[in-house]
């Protein structure tokens, strides 16, 4: 029961989470939101027994793609239109 | 077009949301991917053929030893793209960003990371080494040696970060991870097997067949973390200074 | 209607992972098609590729299932071993059984998510650079200003109109800018051309000149002889 509670709320805070980053117009903070979106992914996966896919999650999503995310959007406008 | 998009996207949810109640309940012990024989085989027989604990390294570096060898070529690839499309090509007409990232290195941000960056860097040989044993390998450990020098850039400035570790140097130690790689395999194939069978390196080494696949798959997983490390870092040096490598974030 | 068997039962609570990776999917695929920023798009397509790796690791989970790493008592290196199989009392690896098999998740599909997330992100790092190239190019990421400036330039390239000279060499124009200044003055600004090859300057040449001679303070003098512009207007 503990479980499936566990579950269930990571999962709707991972479509929330979803739907922030896609909404904000801000593109540093969607990347951020980004970064969070990887670290509720590398949550569930431990839970669910993947241990190596969490780590890899939690590295290449936290370490690589949002800081390159980052790097990427400081050279480009900050704000998007929509 | 908006509305569009959103009409068809629906109705694709609508049809996998109503094929989404033939899948198998939650954590079925009989569901036929849990099942399979495959994968029956492989929980199996780890121990016996390789002796690793871990068994998604020893499916990951032995079994299917294919796979990560052409991942690893596909991760050098996309680096040198990345490097060989932002290093060409006209200058931007606007020859300032937006920030101007100009700082002076903090003192306190510098001495934590003078301090840090060596722990990262063991810590990721650690998991490196010890992928057979405890949820780790090769992968793991070359992106979080990339993120150290990723750290580096980001405490200092990139020219601090490229004189340890230049693009070309980057390059050459990413084919050097291919070329561990793909060497061993041929080594093998030298040696009287297949591409990629490291039993037979055991006519080389000291230790049983199985042994020989345990350290086969130690030396594989170095290439890879090779060239993990090196292609992290290049992207991040490409992508944050637009191809100059000159200023940095 | 939260009854045993009916749709909203099956897909919310049993199913509720599942409907749940559907949305995630859904989010993915129409940022990729609606949003007007690349970069969104680009996060759209994370998502989406997150969201599958999602659904196949979840197809390996067994109920009751320990992490696809060997036991201390099956582990062929283990203290703890067991000294069944051996009358020696040294340990040798033995063939699971499919019951003890049942005891740990599936290593499979793992295996496989390992290899898409990590080339999802250098998918990822060659859509961005691709992104800063654009914006080089266009000075926009925004997909509609893009298809406007694309139509322009293919307007103006089935007109005839010649495209502008990008500024690459700011040195090059120090020596044929005394030429083109000349010859730009003659030709209409409009540059409605049939067949010739001229350049129509759409910059004012005392533009030119200032920026010119800034460059010129900046870089030392050069010593290759530059192909003088006008040349390449003869055919």
């Amino acid at each position: 029961m503990g479980l499936e509670l566990y579950n269930a709320m990571i999962l709707s805070l991972l479509v929330v989470v979803a739907a922030l980053s896609l909404a904000i117009r801000d593109l540093v903070v969607s990347a951020m939101v980004f970064g969070v979106y990887s670290f509720l992914m590398c949550l569930l996966w431990a839970e669910m027994g993947a241990v190596d896919v969490a780590f890899t999650e939690a590295t290449v999503g936290a370490g690589v793609s949002t800081v390159v995310l980052i790097a990427t959007i400081f050279n480009l406008k900050r704000k998007a239109k929509d | 077009m908006k509305r569009t998009a959103l009409i068809v996207v629906l109705l694709i949810g609508l049809l996998l949301a109503w094929a989404a109640r033939d899948f198998p309940s939650w954590g079925d012990p009989d569901a036929p991917a849990s099942s399979s024989p495959v994968s029956s085989h492989f929980i199996a027989s780890t121990g016996v053929d390789t002796e690793v604990p871990n068994m998604v390294t020893a499916v990951l570096a032995d079994y299917r030893g294919f796979d990560t060898m052409f991942e690893t070529v596909v991760v050098f690839i996309a680096g040198l793209a990345v490097v060989s499309i932002l290093r060409g090509g006209p200058r931007r007409r606007t020859r300032d960003r937006e920030f101007v990232v100009d700082f002076e290195p903090d003192l306190i941000v510098t001495n934590t990371v003078r301090l840090i960056v060596p722990v990262i860097q063991i810590f990721a040989l650690y998991v490196l080494a010890h992928g057979h044993v405890s949820p780790g390998g090769g992968f793991q450990g070359g992106v979080a040696m990339g993120a150290s020098f990723i750290l580096i850039a980001l405490a200092w400035d990139l020219k601090t970060a490229l004189a340890r570790f230049s693009i070309d140097r980057c390059f050459l130690v990413a084919g050097l991870g291919i070329l561990i790689y793909a060497g061993i395999g041929l080594f093998s194939m030298i040696l009287g097997g297949e591409f990629l069978d490291y039993a037979h390196l055991a006519k080389i080494l000291p230790v049983s067949p199985e042994m020989a696949r345990y350290h086969a798959m130690l030396g594989v997983e170095i290439g890879v973390g090779f060239t993990v490390t090196a292609i992290m870092f290049a992207l991040y040096a490409s992508l944050s200074t637009d191809g100059r490598m000159r200023d940095g974030l | 209607m939260f009854e045993e068997g009916s749709i909203f039962n099956q897909l919310l609570i049993e199913r509720l992972n599942y409907f749940i990776y559907v949305v995630l999917l859904l989010m993915g695929l129409w940022a990729m098609i609606a949003k007007n920023n690349l970069i969104k798009k680009l996060i759209g397509m994370s998502i989406f590729q997150t969201a599958i790796i999602l659904f196949y690791v979840s197809i390996g989970v067994k109920d009751e299932a320990t992490i696809p790493i060997y036991l201390p008592e099956h582990d062929p290196h283990g203290s703890h071993a067991s000294t069944e199989h051996n009358d020696t009392g040294t340990f040798s690896p033995q063939v699971l059984e499919a019951s003890k098999v049942s005891g740990y998740t599936n290593p499979l599909p793992h295996v496989l998510m390992l290899t898409a997330i990590v080339v999802g992100v250098a998918t990822l790092g060659l859509a961005l650079s691709i992104c800063l190239r654009i914006y080089r190019g266009y000075g926009t990421v925004e997909e509609d200003d893009l298809l406007l400036k694309l139509e322009q330039e293919d307007y103006r390239n089935a007109r005839g109109f010649k495209k502008r000279r990008p500024r690459r060499r700011p040195s090059s124009t120090k020596a044929s800018s005394g030429a083109a200044q000349t010859a730009s003055s003659e030709k209409s600004k409009s540059g409605k051309t049939g067949q010739v090859n001229r350049r129509s300057r759409s910059k004012p040449p005392a533009k030119k000149s200032e920026s010119s001679a800034t460059s010129r303070a900046k870089k030392p003098a050069r010593r290759r002889p530059r192909p003088q512009k006008p040349k390449e207007g003869d055919s």
